[in-house]
């Protein structure tokens, strides 16, 4: 199977208050299509793993690479790029720009990255509304949404560039369990009708027994993989 | 950069308040910038402009009071002489060949005219009377071409006084003050005690106290006549050129072509162009200073911007805008401030001024004029824009660098 993530022996330290090894030689690899999720307890180690694999943090030791794409000793430039095209975020709260309709919202990265003309950018950025079922909110400013509707645009948002992998952080936290169930029968149609990669930070235990692989961390190491058959 | 731009745009469109606010600072400065650089440099030029009216560009006269070597120097060239308390060598204050010297300087190309004349201080006397005044005997046609007198008669015309041997034309303070007109008869004494009855038959306005109110001009002829002195006594020659600010440059070279002194107007108006600089330093530190607030006040506006768009910008950071993408967002915000700002305090400061231009202004009997004198020179509008644009760029790039350099990681964990 082709894989879209992979990292050699990553390790991190803390240094304040006093040196602290937060992540200790992960090695794990994301297949294409697959819809992960990364669970532990507090401070575990689990979102500082999932901010190192979205290339936003890059002071570790190790090996990073996505699509094919080592990323380590890239500078902060070329990885914001990398970001742009290869990467999608679905944030706890849903970090939308509030002066902005949800249409806006969805179609800034695209306009960041430049590849369509205009025109054809708000066309992919509707269709990824209705895909998401909130199309007919698209003029509306981002901040008079509610919360789950939010969410959602947000994932459209996340999915504008067809990103080669998502990244959730608590994408469920702060949803109430009807918003959270729409979400989560979001990823997974993605996944499995789009071949859409989702890696996921959750606390949500149902939301990670119905994903197709949850990797366990603890004390900066991975503790346990478990392959959810029945999810398929 | 359109992204950033209309980023920009929507932040500043969606906070109407803080914006006008911050532009209100630009405006302000700028604005008053215009205005008092207006007045000030219009006040400049008017002393420049009376400067030039009364004073010729060069004045060449012989300086009795110049320092002259005493005699032991040239009984005892080698030895160490010193002579204490010289008096004054009772020397005439003639230039020979002054038409001849007139002449030559007229050759020259940037010379626009030369006017060789003689000036006493002389006593007027009309009745009981008696005025303290200075009399000066000129080519009445070349002192035109340097003064533009016939502009500047309230009576009488310039050329009558070439057709009476015995008129003079007689500055309006002195006339005002010896209460005679046009047609009157006024009694000329001299410091040697030579007097002499004289015909007004004319009378101008230079718009300058320092002028009207004590010269009289009468013909060469006449002059030499109330002095008892003989065709050729001539006293200064007055040089106008094409360019004035050339004076200064000039007057030394024609000093040592001619062996007299040649005196520049700047020179000779010391002290009123002290004023100039004065306003001039006034002017800019003022401006400076007003300009320093409203970029404080921009400064402050961006800072408590990018605090609250902390999250934003994070967030725009993890879709993939690099750091210098971020600090365009906010440099765009900060110079639309500055640029908007800036063109709106053109518009009030040119309001400004010309309220000022509009307030009367009596000069008294020192300066003639009516109104505050102001300038509208495109060139201080353009300082004006080019300041506030920099100002508001310097003003506004310290935040935004501080957003560019913002660390998405520790917003986005909470």
């Amino acid at each position: 199977m082709n894989h879209v993530l992979k990292t050699h022996k990553i390790s991190k330290y803390f240094y304040d208050p006093e040196k602290f090894q937060v992540l200790k030689e992960i090695d794990l690899t994301v297949n294409k299509g697959e819809f992960l999720s990364l669970v532990g307890k507090s401070g575990c180690g689990k979102s500082t793993l999932m901010y190192i694999l979205s290339t936003m943090d890059t002071s570790y030791e190790g090996e990073l690479e996505i699509a094919g794409e080592r990323l380590t000793d890239k500078s902060q430039n070329e990885l914001a790029a990398f970001r742009n095209h290869h990467i999608g975020f679905v944030f706890q709260f849903h970090y939308l720009l509030p002066e902005f309709t949800a249409l806006q919202n969805v179609m800034i990265p695209a306009l960041k990255l430049g590849k369509y003309p205009h025109t054809e950018i708000e066309d992919r950025a509707y269709e990824k509304l209705a895909m998401l079922g909130v199309k007919d909110q698209a003029l509306k400013p981002s901040n008079k949404l509610s919360g789950g509707q939010q969410q959602r645009v947000a994932i459209a948002r996340a999915l504008i560039n067809d990103p080669d992998i998502i990244m959730g952080d608590e994408p469920t936290g702060n949803l109430d369990s009807h918003n959270t169930h729409i979400v989560f029968d979001i990823f997974k149609e993605l996944t499995h009708t789009y071949k859409q990669t989702i890696i996921a930070v959750t606390h949500d235990e149902s939301f990670a027994k119905n994903s197709d692989r949850i990797v366990e961390m603890s004390d900066g190491k991975i503790v346990n993989t478990q392959q959810n058959l029945k999810s398929k | 950069m359109t992204l950033a731009f209309d980023i920009a745009k929507t932040h500043l469109l969606s906070r109407p308040k803080q914006t006008i606010v911050a532009m209100l600072g630009v405006t302000f400065g700028i604005g008053m910038f215009i205005a008092m650089v207006s007045l000030m440099t219009g006040l400049n030029d008017m002393t420049e402009n009376l400067a030039m009216t009364s004073s010729p560009d060069i004045r060449i006269y012989h300086d009795v009071t110049l320092e002259r070597s005493s005699i032991a120097e040239d009984v005892n060239p080698s030895g160490l002489n010193v002579v204490h308390h010289t008096k004054p060598k009772n020397e005439t204050q003639k230039v020979r060949n002054a038409f001849k010297i007139a002449d030559i300087i007229r050759r020259n190309p940037l010379v626009r005219g030369v006017s060789a004349q003689l000036t006493s201080q002389v006593f007027y006397n009309y009745g009981p009377v008696q005025l303290n005044g200075q009399i000066s005997g000129v080519d009445i046609l070349e002192e035109d071409r340097l003064f533009d007198l016939k502009a500047k008669m309230k009576d009488g015309n310039i050329e009558d006084l070439n057709v009476n041997q015995d008129g003079i034309l007689m500055g309006v303070g002195l006339a005002k003050k010896l209460n005679t007109k046009k047609g009157d008869r006024v009694v000329i004494t001299t410091p040697q005690g030579f007097t002499m009855t004289l015909k007004i038959v004319g009378i101008f306005q230079m718009g300058i106290g320092a002028v009207d109110n004590v010269k009289s001009y009468a013909n060469i002829a006449t002059v030499q006549n109330i002095l008892q002195r003989d065709k050729s006594y001539l006293t200064d020659i007055n040089i106008k050129l094409h360019d004035f600010h050339l004076a200064r440059e000039m007057a030394p070279t024609l000093q040592q072509t001619f062996g007299y002194k040649a005196e520049d107007w700047e020179t000779a108006n010391a002290t009123m162009l002290l004023g100039v600089i004065i306003r001039n330093i006034l002017t800019y530190s003022v401006s400076i200073t007003l300009l320093i607030v409203a970029g404080f006040g921009i400064y402050n506006i961006l800072n408590m911007t990018i605090m609250n768009k902390m999250k934003d910008i994070a967030i725009l950071k993890a879709m993939g805008f690099s750091g210098k993408d971020v600090k365009h967002i906010f440099m765009i915000q900060s110079l639309v401030i500055g640029f908007l700002g800036s063109v709106a305090g053109l518009g009030i400061g040119f309001i400004l001024s010309w309220l000022i231009a509009q307030a009367p202004f009596d000069g008294g009997d020192i300066l003639s004029i009516e109104h505050l004198p102001v300038n509208f020179k495109l060139k201080y509008y353009l300082i004006g824009i080019v300041f506030g644009v920099t100002t508001t760029a310097i003003a506004g790039y310290m935040p935004s660098r501080k957003a560019s350099r913002l660390d998405p990681i520790e917003i986005l964990r909470g």
